[in-house]
């Protein structure tokens, strides 16, 4: 009775009103995006939606299993989960099966099991864990080199599964490490790599180099002229140079053709709108036709007739934004945003370093799927297949979600202990 | 261990989720309502705009015989967005075309655009469209689209009906209904009468998926506009009478047109060598249509109104008539055809002498009406000889030469009458007379006609004196709305006038040069004209009406290059008049020797 009574008492119902919301929103849109008129219900198990209220109900009882269980079992197995998780990963290499390029799939009888969306959570415990076991010294060789294996063996058994997408989302733990006492300089570091990146890509790498060479001079124009200031002037723009070179290099030489393709079409520089650039396109068209309002529920005709590909998955934001509008899109927008803050808040509140690096673990991840989805659907960010979390159909997707969210609402009933 | 100093780091980190949640709904901001292509690109995705071609109007005889219906064929249309690879070869073999035929077609549809449908393949018939239509699926981004063309139960009447073809750019440029494909009447009535037999267009608004399936009408058809049917024409032409004519003059060039005199209905309109209409409809049509315009018998000429010849001896009447109105010719008046004065034209038949108008109409006397018209420009009363001349015209123009007569099938030439500027022009003001243009007297010289004009002066004597502007379409619609706006008009000759040279035609084929022709039990008034033809053999010319009370029909015949009037034109016409008036030609040797003659 008292445990019952903890549970009430402590649970943060805004984040499972949140979770239910999107859940809901996810699944009435995925109704509307593959809606066709001989399977009008939106309980026919034949059909996508039939079978997403099947996965709702279960992440359902799977979260409730997660809060019935003993808060410290996640702390203490995390290693043992992480471990199983490796070996899945490994299993797919392996046994598994291969759906549009990626052998990332086991098929148990007509479902398919995805251990990739499953490795997040598992690589989020493991990292809480080595976090908060460890007398934490960043500058520490071991408290460096740890966590990067954490996040690399998944994140590279994922990549040789060729499904880039997933094996990205390990770097928005940046954002965890981070908070763990990251140099914010990594950040920014990241940030202006980043803007080179793309400006070498759309620009050319001379005229960035140009560009660079001239505020490198303008910069010695209005500075001290002395000596330590120009070495490490030269030194940046070097270094600048060297990256541009490389990146040129690297887009030249590792990329696929149609990774090449999908981020010449992103950046403008190829116009293709049969080929690769028809998805972003079809997209925008989606979304765009929206307008204000939206055109009404069911009366999408973008998605329903199947101008959007992989509408009720990695594009089931073209149909909120076909349907609802404008209105219905900043809705969800802001129904993330409320959700990643309140991930921080809670993490912020928890009294164990685990359980602080487990939330905001989960913070990064939803926010990587947040930001990469939704920016690929509106042309901002190449088009990298990963599901919005909570909203796109799929099984393992949703269970795995549900999993990494309800083990931090779990924690958070006992952020009073120490684990 | 949590280094409490680092939670300030919380902030960045919201602050980062914030900033891109902004980013994401200014871009939203931006594609959803700033920006209104999207809009339009959905509707392009999504909305197929199917035109619906209404069927032509029908064409039907004065009683009721279908002369034209529409027979449906099928056009394939091509979106090049929707086109998927395929089986080339075999769609190919489907429509009997070749692979670069093909690709040319294709690559012309999307220069056009790859967002709209382009014509792919025309006028597919009935027949192959049933074997392409079961595999047509295969082939994204091709449908159908329903058409229809022109059928002729009975080929007949060619140049009457005109043809029906594409739609050309200039007329596209020009108004906003004609669409490129649409097909528009070129010639004859499917041109004159294009707005009524057209009917109205209507366009039915599909939303399609992306694999081009209807998937159902858009916004429950609110913007869709029904299709009306064009109007149906109920001619005045006697089916049985035009195609009689037709075989009467089969292997001569000219042109026959009959007309029923106290209504101005056409009843036969024909020009010869006339040609199949079928030939001119469909996929076929430009082949033909450049076989037949470089044939030098010229078949696509409608000799009937825009074929102008001199109408000879069948002018003489006029000239009759206007000397009987200015009083310088009497009942009593007699000419000789020997003597001094006649010389200049001589007579070519014989016959007593001097004579009077009845007979001298009856006997085709060249120096009598040259004597006439003499004596019109000579003392007629209106002061110099130049003004005698003017009034002569006026009395010859209000019978309906030298000017259009308005009818409804339109490109009518006006032949020539020609005015007084015009001969001082050629011979100096002043220094021209009755002498230097008198072949004017027997319809030669510088006087041109079509053969419409020469039956609508049949028409004039036949009624005494006025006509009903010719026209060849009774009503339009089932409502019958009544084409009947055609005007009467009076000629400037006194109706008493007329009878005089009624009776010098009655003659004529009592016992005059048409004596022997004249249809048994039927009084036809006629007259036959041999017509100079500077550029070579005479034309045979023949006019007349019948019975001489409350005629029916008036008709002219018009034989190229056939010497006298009274060898073709003569027979043919009383045969015609015999056909219409009787319904069947008891007369079966002539009506042989007529068909079987070829005379080009």
């Amino acid at each position: 009775m008292r445990e019952r009574n903890e549970i009430y008492n402590n649970i943060d119902w805004k984040l499972i009103l949140i979770y239910l919301g999107l859940v809901l929103i996810g699944w009435i849109n995925i109704y509307a995006a593959v809606y066709n008129e001989s399977h009008s219900s939106i309980l026919d198990l034949s059909q996508s939606y039939g079978k997403q209220l099947i996965w709702i109900i279960t992440s359902l009882f799977i979260g409730l299993v997660i809060i019935l269980t003993d808060a410290r079992f996640f702390s203490t197995f995390a290693y043992l989960i992480f471990g199983a998780t490796l070996l899945m990963l490994i299993g797919v290499l392996l046994f598994g099966n291969t759906v549009s390029g990626s052998k990332s799939w086991f098929h148990i009888g007509s479902f398919g099991l995805q251990p990739a969306e499953f490795a997040k959570f598992a690589t989020n415990l493991a990292l809480a864990k080595f976090f908060s076991t460890q007398h934490i010294n960043i500058k520490e060789f071991k408290t460096r080199t740890i966590p990067l294996f954490i996040l690399g063996t998944p994140a590279l058994l994922i990549l040789l599964q060729n499904d880039t997408g997933s094996a990205l989302v390990y770097s928005s733990f940046i954002l965890v490490l981070y908070r763990m006492g990251l140099s914010g300089n990594y950040l920014l570091a990241g940030v202006l790599t980043g803007i080179l990146t793309i400006s070498t890509l759309m620009v050319g790498q001379y005229y960035v180099m140009g560009f660079i060479g001239l505020l490198a001079g303008g910069l010695l124009f209005f500075i001290k002229r002395n000596r330590t200031n120009i070495i490490h002037i030269s030194a940046l723009v070097l270094l600048a140079v060297g990256f541009i070179f490389s990146v040129d290099f690297a887009f030249d030489n590792f990329l696929g053709d149609h990774q090449k393709a999908r981020i010449n079409v992103l950046l403008g520089k190829e116009i293709d709108l049969k080929g690769t650039g028809y998805n972003v396109n079809q997209s925008k068209i989606a979304i765009g036709s929206g307008g204000f309002f939206g055109k009404g529920f069911l009366k999408g005709t973008q998605t329903k007739y199947n101008f959007v590909p992989e509408q009720s998955t990695d594009f089931i934001f073209c149909t909120v934004g076909e349907e609802w509008g404008f209105i219905g899109t900043s809705v969800v927008v802001a129904l993330f945003i409320l959700l990643l803050i309140r991930i921080i808040t809670i993490a912020e509140r928890q009294r164990s370093t685990f359980s602080l690096m487990y939330g905001y673990g989960v913070a990064s991840i939803l926010f990587f799927h947040f930001a990469i989805n939704i920016g690929m659907t509106i042309g901002l960010v190449p088009v990298i297949g990963i599901p919005l979390p909570f909203f796109s159909y799929g099984g393992s997707s949703l269970w795995a979600f549900t999993i990494l969210l309800f083990i931090f609402i779990k924690l958070d009933i006992k952020r009073a202990a120490l684990l | 261990m949590i280094n409490k100093s680092l939670a300030s780091r919380k902030q960045t980190i919201i602050a980062i989720f914030v900033v891109l949640g902004a980013i994401f709904i200014l871009r939203l901001f931006f594609l959803q309502v700033i920006d209104e292509t999207y809009v339009h690109s959905a509707n392009n995705n999504v909305l197929r705009y199917v035109t619906q071609y209404p069927a032509r109007g029908l064409i039907y005889d004065r009683n009721g015989k279908l002369l034209v219906y529409n027979e449906a064929v099928y056009d394939l249309m091509v979106l090049p967005v929707q086109v998927k690879p395929m089986d080339t070869l075999e769609f190919c073999r489907l429509l009997d075309i070749s692979i670069e035929g093909f690709r040319e077609r294709l690559k012309k549809a999307k220069s056009f655009s790859r967002y709209k449908p382009s014509l792919f393949e025309k006028q597919i018939s009935k027949e192959a469209y049933g074997f392409i239509e079961e595999k047509l699926y295969r082939y994204q981004g091709f449908y159908v689209q329903p058409r229809t063309l022109r059928k002729y139960p009975t080929p007949m009447a060619a140049h009457l009906l005109g043809y029906v073809g594409e739609v050309n750019q200039t007329v596209i440029d020009k108004g906003s209904y004609y669409k490129s494909g649409d097909y528009i009447g070129i010639s004859g009535l499917e041109k004159s009468y294009e707005e009524a037999l057209r009917g109205v267009k209507g366009i039915k608004v599909r939303m399609v998926d992306v694999h081009n399936r209807e998937v159902g009408s858009y916004l429950e058809g609110a913007l869709d506009t029904i299709s009306v049917m064009g109007k149906d024409l109920h001619l005045t032409i006697d089916a049985d009478l035009q195609e009689y004519g037709e075989l009467l003059m089969t292997g001569k060039m000219g042109s026959v047109v009959a007309i029923e005199p106290s209504t101005g209905e056409i009843l036969a309109f024909l020009s010869s060598p006339a040609y199949d209409p079928n030939l001119l409809v469909g996929r076929v049509r430009g082949r033909n249509f450049k076989a037949l315009s470089e044939n030098p018998v010229k078949p696509l000429l409608n000799r009937a109104m825009m074929g102008q010849y001199p109408p000879g001896s069948t002018f003489k009447m006029v000239n009759d008539l206007v000397g009987l109105q200015e009083g310088v010719l009497k009942l009593s008046t007699r000419y000789s055809c020997q003597g001094p004065g006649t010389s200049p034209i001589r007579c070519t038949h014989n016959h007593q002498s001097p004579l009077d108008v009845i007979v001298a109409i009856e006997q085709s006397c060249n120096p009598f009406h040259w004597q006439v018209f003499r004596s019109i420009l000579g003392s007629a009363g209106h002061g110099s000889l130049r003004e005698n001349y003017v009034s002569w015209r006026k009395h010859v123009m209000s019978m309906g030469f030298g000017h259009t007569l308005g009818t409804d099938i339109g490109s009518e030439l006006r032949g020539n009458i020609p005015t007084a500027e015009e001969f001082d022009r050629i011979y100096g003001k002043g220094r021209w007379n009755a002498m230097t243009v008198r072949s004017l007297s027997i319809g030669q010289g510088e006087i041109l006609a079509t053969p419409l004009q020469i039956a609508n002066s049949g028409a004039v004597m036949a009624n005494r004196g006025f006509y009903y502007v010719p026209h060849i379409v009774k009503s339009v619609g089932d409502s019958g709305t009544s084409a009947n706006t055609f005007q009467k008009v009076v000629s400037s000759i006194h109706p008493s006038h007329y009878e005089v040279v009624v009776d010098g035609m009655r003659q004529v084929a009592t016992s005059g040069t048409a004596r022997w022709y004249q249809p048994e039990g039927i009084t036809m008034c006629g007259k036959t004209g041999t017509a100079e033809n500077p550029h070579g053999k005479d034309h045979s010319l023949f006019t007349a009406f019948a019975p001489d009370v409350n005629p029916v029909i008036a008709i002219a015949v018009v034989i190229e290059n056939a010497g006298f009037g009274s060898t073709w034109a003569l027979p043919i016409a009383s045969l015609m008049i015999e056909k219409y008036i009787k319904g069947e030609v008891k007369r079966k040797d002539l009506e042989e020797r007529m068909i079987n003659s070829k005379l080009y």
